[in-house]
């Protein structure tokens, strides 16, 4: 049924004996506004307010700090290697998954959901095992005088493991539903394979893969536990944002804290807000396709 | 590599940012003018513990400043410096010392003078989880050597103390950060243990006027030990800074940010210029208390040891 969107849904024309009492759907709809303003939009003024608590000239001197300025800087270095890698393998993974029937397709959505069902922690953990002093593959890899654990390197590659289902994830459904129809009339037209790739397929998908992007930089950037364990704590060389806040918390620096914290919920809002006009938007292509 | 300045990471714990991010700029000045070498120094701070267990996971310490020497020895283990660490620098590798002490809110409603005030019924006490957190180890040993003291070594009745102590204690922090935030931040309990230089830089950083300290009668005496870490200094080419690092706490200079940062420094001299913060107590040893870390550790913290008996049944 449609409701004229100019009214309220609470005010809805259905006939009465359908749908509740007036002040039965005014009720609800107090509690969920009170519950998602008690547990989601009062915190986030919390850290807004907590943050300016001292004061712009605190919060500005905590943001620039070399230490904070470091962690800065090492969290959108992450986020730039993590977010383009996955970019592709969610692409092509998809692309796999969604475009053709092969023995294994099975086994690897399961894996691509894997980084979902295991605890961060668990996942910092596995690389330490692997990469650590007495680690499996150490000795192959201090061939190569590089260092993995306690470095940039392993914070990046904790950080691709617990991020990799966030754009494959978004895009499979997506690809599923479109099909292969619009590939193959190119194919029959005379396009080429990388052809049908830049001109179809991957316009096609482009909402749905800025939607992944968005929630890929978003836990890149905020990832906590699988970071902590293998980032070795080295002030302006591995700590990164969330790691910052929570050492300056611990060093009584609450102002500071709550300033980088506040940094990271900016994020959070910008995500959200873009991630909510990506929606939009992406229903009304869905729409215009006749979906 | 070779272009690079020196660098050294000193691997510490959780209270020590502060310190030595000043000995740090005073060492690298010093440094400069003794040998003509510009060098940097990297700081990496956590759970004393969880910073052994990362040096001896990788972390590239060329230095280790711990809260205790069994989180030292542990790295030891594994062969990343020699067993007898301990005995390479003055006061077993201690440059300066502190206490537990207690913590409460201002005017001491709760009247509490001595370990015996903290077994009282419905008081609540705040000490983090001897399991994890070093600071925690010093604060159950200090009980318990009071009561030991206390009821003239019968230990039925120090475990019966013990038992009524963590019966009190409402929350256990994983870490004595986390343990001063509830306190202080938070408003829970009326007492927290913590060690002195923890509890001075609270009243003085976190609640001037709302809190003081109260010295008991008898307490442990904690000496944070540092090492240098053989391995590393070897592979880095860094052992000659990272000897004088150390051995520049022991200095005047060195003992005097130490007692600035309300650690108790080992310097007779610079002791008698801070007399007034640090008033005398009756201190005792681990030492004297179970013969060493090794024996307190096996004795009370391991898995089915005395903690875990007395936490069990306190439950």
């Amino acid at each position: 049924m449609r409701v004229p969107s100019s009214e309220m849904p609470f005010l809805s024309n259905r006939s009465p004996l359908l749908s509740e009492p007036l002040w039965v759907r005014i009720i609800l709809l107090l509690l969920a506004l009170l519950f998602l303003g008690s547990f989601l939009l009062l915190p986030l003024l919390v850290v807004f307010g907590e943050a300016l608590s001292q004061g712009v000239t605190v919060y500005l001197a905590a943001l620039t700090t070399p230490d904070a300025l470091a962690a800065i800087r090492l969290t959108l270095l992450t986020a730039a290697i993590v977010v383009p890698c996955n970019m592709v393998f969610g692409l092509a993974a998809a692309w796999c998954i969604a475009k053709f029937r092969f023995p294994g397709r099975g086994l690897l959505t399961t894996l691509i959901d894997l980084p979902f069902s295991v605890s961060p922690v668990v996942a910092g953990l596995i690389f330490m095992l692997m990469f650590g002093a007495q680690g499996w593959l150490t000795p192959w890899i201090q061939t190569f005088h590089v260092k993995i654990v306690f470095a940039v390197p392993g914070i990046v590659l904790v950080t691709l493991f617990v991020t990799v289902p966030f754009i494959a994830r978004e895009l499979i459904p997506l690809m599923e539903e479109q099909g292969v129809d619009d590939e193959e009339s190119a194919i029959m037209l005379g396009a080429s394979g990388w052809q049908t790739f830049w001109r179809v397929t991957l316009p096609n998908v482009r909402w749905g893969l800025m939607y992944g992007v968005l929630l890929c930089n978003a836990r890149a950037m905020g990832e906590f536990g699988a970071v902590s364990v293998i980032s070795g704590h080295i002030r302006g060389s591995t700590n990164t944002m969330p790691l910052h806040v929570e050492i300056l918390y611990n060093e009584y620096e609450f102002a500071a804290a709550f300033a980088v914290a506040s940094l990271l919920a900016l994020l959070a809002l910008v995500t959200l807000a873009v991630k909510t006009y990506l929606q939009w938007h992406y229903r009304k292509q869905l729409r215009a396709m006749g979906h | 590599m070779a272009l690079a300045a020196t660098e050294i990471l000193n691997v510490s714990y959780d209270p020590t940012r502060e310190l030595y991010q000043e000995f740090n700029t005073a060492f690298i000045h010093y440094w400069q003018t003794t040998s003509g070498e510009q060098i940097s120094i990297r700081q990496s701070h956590g759970g004393s513990a969880t910073q052994a267990r990362a040096v001896i996971d990788g972390l590239e310490a060329d230095v280790v400043t711990l809260a205790l020497a069994y989180d030292i020895d542990a790295i030891a283990a594994q062969g990343l410096l020699p067993q007898y660490w301990q005995s390479r620098l003055p006061n077993a590798s201690s440059p300066c010392t502190t206490t537990i002490v207690f913590l409460v809110r201002k005017g001491n409603p709760k009247g509490i003078q001595d370990w015996g005030d903290l077994v009282r019924p419905g008081l609540q006490v705040i000490t983090p989880n001897p399991k994890t957190s070093g600071g925690a180890r010093w604060n159950y040993l200090a009980a318990w050597g009071w009561a030991m003291h206390q009821f003239d070594g019968d230990q039925t009745q120090a475990r019966e103390y013990m038992a009524k102590l963590f019966a009190n204690v409402p929350v256990l922090d994983s870490g004595a950060r986390g343990s001063t935030t509830t306190f202080v931040k938070r408003g829970m309990g009326d007492v927290l243990l913590a060690w002195e230089n923890e509890a001075i830089l609270a009243v003085e950083k976190l609640g001037q006027g709302a809190f003081e300290i109260v010295m008991p009668s008898r307490s442990i005496l904690a000496q944070p030990p540092v090492a240098v870490v053989d391995r590393r200094v070897d592979a880095h080419g860094t052992r000659k800074v990272a000897e004088a690092y150390l051995q520049y706490l022991y200095s005047q200079t060195g003992q005097e940010i130490m007692a600035k940062h309300y650690y108790r420094p080992n310097d007779p001299g610079v002791a008698a210029r801070h007399a007034q913060r640090f008033p005398a107590l009756k201190l005792f040893t681990v030492q004297e208390l179970s013969g060493g870390w090794q024996q307190a550790h096996a004795t009370h913290f391991a898995d089915g040891g005395l903690f875990d008996q007395i936490y069990t049944r306190a439950k």
